[in-house]
C-alpha cells in the first residue's frame, strides 16, 4: 500500500518538474543586477556581442546547442561563439552559479552578462537577446 | 560513439515500468534485476536498448540527430547508486530507504521517458561543483 502512494507521489511529482523544467529550458533571462560585470573567459570577445556556452562531456543537449550557437554566430558579423568545457573552468562555474549543462550567456562587447539561459535555447531567441546585447549601451538598467 | 537518442528514451520507459512495478510488489529480487540493468547499461550494453536496436528500430525511420553515448551511459550509473540503496534498504528491513531510493530511480526514469530530461546527467556538474581544487 505504501509503495503505491509513493508511485502515485513520485509520478505526480515527476510530471510537475518535468512541465516546469521544460518550460524553462533555453529560456534567455535577464542577467540580475549582481554579476553583470564582465565575464573573462581568457580568450578575445566577439566584435560586437560573444556567446559563451558553458558545456560537459556528460550533457546530451550541448551538440545541438553548439550547432544552434555556431549557425548564429556565423550568420550574425561581430559575434563570436565560445564553448567552455566546464570542468576545466569550475572557477567560472562558481562565480556565475552554473547548475546546468548547457548554460549560455550572451555578452556584449565589453564582457557585461546582458542574457543568460540554462538548457537549449531557440535560435530566434538566441538572435533576438543578442539584438539586445549589441544594441544596448553597457549600462543599462535590468528588466525591461 | 553516437547513438540514436530514442534507444535510451525507449530504455527509460522500459525502466520506468519495471521501478513502478518494484514499489507496487515490493518484490527486491526484480530491483535487483533493474539493478543488473543498471549496471549493464553503464558498461554501455543496455539490454532495453539493445532490444530496442534489434526489434524496434528497424520498424521506425532514421532519427532526426544522433547524440552522445557519453551521457546515459553516466545516467545508468547513477541509477545503479540507487538502485543499491533500494537493496540495502530492502535488505534490511528499512522501509523508507527501500522506496525512497526506487522512487528516486523512478523520477529520473520518468522523466527521461516522458520529457527527454536526463537528470542523471545533470547531476555531474553538481557533483563536480562540490570538488574542490582543480581550478585553472
Amino acid at each position: 500500500m505504501a509503495g503505491l502512494i509513493v508511485l502515485g507521489v513520485t509520478l505526480a511529482l515527476a510530471t510537475v518538474l518535468g512541465l516546469i523544467l521544460r518550460g524553462r529550458a533555453g529560456r534567455l533571462r535577464a542577467q540580475k543586477g549582481k554579476g553583470r560585470a564582465g565575464m573573462d573567459v581568457g580568450e578575445p570577445l566577439g566584435e560586437r556581442a560573444t556567446l559563451v556556452q558553458f558545456s560537459t562531456a556528460f550533457c546530451q543537449p550541448c551538440r545541438a546547442t553548439r550547432r544552434v550557437l555556431g549557425e548564429v554566430a556565423a550568420m550574425v558579423p561581430g559575434v563570436r561563439h565560445i564553448e567552455i568545457d566546464a570542468e576545466s573552468r569550475l572557477d567560472l562555474v562558481r562565480a556565475y552559479g552554473v547548475l546546468r549543462t548547457p548554460t549560455v550567456f550572451v555578452l556584449d562587447k565589453s564582457g557585461n552578462i546582458v542574457k543568460r539561459a540554462s538548457g537549449q535555447p531557440r535560435k530566434a531567441d538566441v538572435i533576438a537577446a543578442l539584438g539586445h546585447a549589441v544594441d544596448s549601451p553597457s549600462h543599462q538598467p535590468d528588466g525591461a | 560513439m553516437q547513438i540514436d537518442p530514442r534507444g535510451p528514451r525507449f530504455g527509460a520507459a522500459v525502466t520506468t515500468l519495471v521501478l513502478a512495478l518494484v514499489l507496487i510488489t515490493g518484490n527486491p529480487w526484480l530491483l535487483a534485476a533493474q539493478a543488473l540493468m543498471f549496471l549493464l547499461g553503464a558498461a554501455g550494453q543496455a539490454p532495453y536498448v539493445l532490444f530496442f536496436k534489434r526489434f524496434v528500430r528497424p520498424r521506425l525511420g532514421p532519427p532526426g540527430e544522433l547524440e552522445d553515448a557519453t551521457p546515459p551511459r553516466f545516467a545508468q550509473g547513477v541509477g545503479i547508486v540507487f538502485a543499491v540503496l533500494g537493496l540495502i534498504g530492502f535488505a534490511a528491513g528499512v522501509t523508507p530507504l527501500a522506496l525512497g531510493a526506487t522512487a528516486a530511480a523512478l523520477l529520473a526514469a520518468f522523466l527521461n521517458a516522458a520529457f527527454g530530461l536526463c537528470l542523471g546527467c545533470e547531476l555531474y556538474l553538481i557533483i563536480r561543483r562540490l570538488q574542490p581544487g582543480r581550478i585553472q
